[in-house]
């Protein structure tokens, strides 16, 4: 079990990355000027980022945590 | 520890105030199109700014940093005296919204004043419920300590019981058109002052947790709670596992299984607006008992069991679920009853244009299973006589009977799912941290995983409906994906048994 916990850790390493890279690129392509929805308003995006780059950036600690065996007797 | 009459006043003095503070947040939420027509009108550019503002901000900003300003305060002062104060700026600024004069009378300020206020609200819910938990949890003996903090845990669904109640009550009272066009929607607003005070007066006559008292008459205190809980490794990785392995899980079972419940039988499945309310209101009064059970139940199998197996069924069920929801106001599937049909055709002028009018059909509709529907179509007629293709002006649908309670017991279902979730955690995060750093340490994960995570079904789902190919179930993608993540992290890396933190 210890085993995999570590190596779900660079799993979790790497998904934090990715998911404000995805983010990033739903914004960009969502985002309209002149758009009446709140998906299409860039204000929201920008909040959106703003709070999830600190929560990915926590989810790469999360597996670099786990990779390195902070977790492994939690069970 | 408290003796059991001590412990039932330290639950009720901590509740009732978190249920106020529960219920001036809702109401906000519940009241927005009524807020948005009087305070934001879409027209004016900078107001509608500042309304997109008032949502997202309150949430997802303010919230999580209300529970760093408001968790380090009670790390340091004491949690009696912090929780007192976030009731206080609820309360008032609760208060206060109600009593800001429209746009149309002081024009931008108006706007301006009601961000401030709500940003005052998320600020203080962000303090407020880590103290109310920690205050409870520190009361209470070790092998009970689900089942007391469970208490504070129904205050989240009874707060919004309690709004969507006093909403309807006073629409009923004061009439639907006073309610919404006059000044009948404050009123649930200034109702919230009299709450506060109320609290206020029972939580004064309170005495500090007697594990901070001892902390403290024993200097041991941490003079920066943020640097303990963030700056120090073994309790950073206890914040990011509550967060990812629990809170990030709960927020979104939590929230899909009220918020966008409600939403979804209001506008994609268009019952009509009382019967919609109703519905919640009966689901949340059977099944908010379970968070009791589901807390007490924790004592004797531990936190994470329960925990998981909430997420795991929404994961599952969700869609089943939702799809009956859809079905059940599916007027496709309904037997008309052709005798009982009636239409209705109104002629208006419209405003400007001069020989140009509209007409405006509503047909209604009975159904053999008791259901009505109203549809209304529209109609541009020029001046020249040229009818334009009729668009959807509305869409109503009273539900019979079987299809009433048949809502209720799926949203109950999801609710329990919910109790499942979230009536352990308090006493689960309370487990996490010692008490030096406790209500800062708790107070993050549970805000960002109830404020961001859960904050964010609404958005997400909406976006996710804009992908070419999607339907009414695809916005369900995103809690099913973070609560099956959270389910996957929890698995693995979360203990069943308390926290060796749980009596330092």
């Amino acid at each position: 079990m210890d085993n995999l916990k570590r190596y779900l850790g660079f799993l979790w390493m790497l998904a934090g990355p990715v998911i404000l890279i995805a983010l990033i690129a739903i914004a960009a392509k969502n985002i309209d000027i002149n758009g009446t929805t709140d998906i299409s308003k860039p204000i929201p995006w920008i909040i959106i980022i703003s709070i999830f780059t600190p929560v990915a950036i926590g989810l790469t600690i999360f597996g670099w945590y786990a990779w390195k065996g902070e977790y492994d007797k939690e069970q | 520890m408290q003796s059991p009459k001590g412990i039932w006043k330290v639950i009720t003095a901590s509740s009732v105030g978190t249920l106020i503070e529960w219920y001036d947040f809702y109401i906000f939420g519940s009241l927005s199109t009524i807020i948005a027509q009087k305070f934001f009108p879409a027209a004016n550019p900078t107001a509608a700014l500042l309304s997109t503002l008032a949502t997202f901000a309150a949430g997802f900003i303010v919230r999580p940093f209300g529970a760093l300003v408001f968790g380090r305060l009670g790390d340091l002062i004491g949690r009696k005296y912090t929780f007192l104060l976030t009731l206080v700026l609820m309360g008032g600024s609760t208060f206060l919204i109600g009593c800001i004069p429209s746009y149309a009378t002081i024009g931008a300020w108006a706007p301006a004043l009601v961000l401030l206020l709500r940003l005052l609200q998320g600020l203080a819910l962000g303090g407020e419920y880590g103290g109310a938990a920690t205050y409870v949890a520190e009361h209470s003996p070790a092998h009970r300590r689900g089942f007391y903090t469970s208490w504070i845990q129904t205050t989240a669904t009874l707060g919004l019981f309690v709004s969507v109640g006093v909403i309807l009550a006073i629409r009923n009272i004061v009439g639907v058109d006073e309610f919404t066009n006059g000044n009948g929607w404050r009123y649930p607003f200034l109702l919230s002052i009299v709450l506060v005070i109320v609290s206020i007066f029972i939580r004064l006559k309170m005495q500090e947790s007697p594990l901070f008292s001892k902390l403290k008459s024993e200097g041991k205190t941490v003079k920066n709670p943020l640097k303990e809980s963030f700056g120090k490794k073994e309790n950073f990785r206890m914040v990011l596992l509550a967060l990812f392995g629990a809170t990030m899980g709960q927020g979104v079972i939590w929230y899909t299984g009220q918020f966008y419940a409600q939403q979804f039988i209001l506008t994609k499945c268009f019952v009509e607006y009382e019967q919609a309310n109703t519905i919640i209101l009966i689901s949340l009064a059977i099944a908010t008992p379970f968070f009791i059970i589901f807390g007490s139940l924790s004592d004797k199998i531990g936190r994470k069991h329960i925990m998981l197996a909430g997420m795991l069924l929404g994961v599952l069920c969700y869609r089943p679920i939702f799809q009956e929801l859809y079905e059940t106001a599916d007027l496709s599937k309904k037997v008309e009853n052709v005798a009982a049909m009636q239409k209705l055709e109104s002629v208006s002028s419209v405003a400007g244009g001069v020989g140009d009018s509209v007409k405006l059909v509503t047909v209604s509709k009975v159904y053999e299973d008791g259901s009505q529907s109203k549809i209304s179509t529209r109609q541009q007629i020029s001046s020249k006589g040229v009818v334009s293709e009729p668009v959807n002006a509305g869409k109503e649908i009273q539900l019979g009977s079987a299809g009433k309670w048949k809502m209720v017991g799926l949203i109950t279902l999801m609710v329990l799912f919910v109790t499942m979730v979230y009536g352990p955690i308090a006493a689960f995060l309370v487990e996490l941290f010692p008490t030096r750093i406790r209500y800062t340490s708790m107070s993050l994960p549970y805000h960002i995983g109830n404020g961001v995570f859960g904050g964010l079904v609404p958005f997400i789902a909406t976006l996710i409906t804009t992908v070419p190919g999607t339907d009414h179930l695809s916005g369900l993608w995103y809690p099913i994906g973070v609560a099956a993540l959270c389910f996957v992290i929890g698995l693995l890396y979360l203990s069943n048994k308390p926290g060796k933190n749980a009596e330092q």
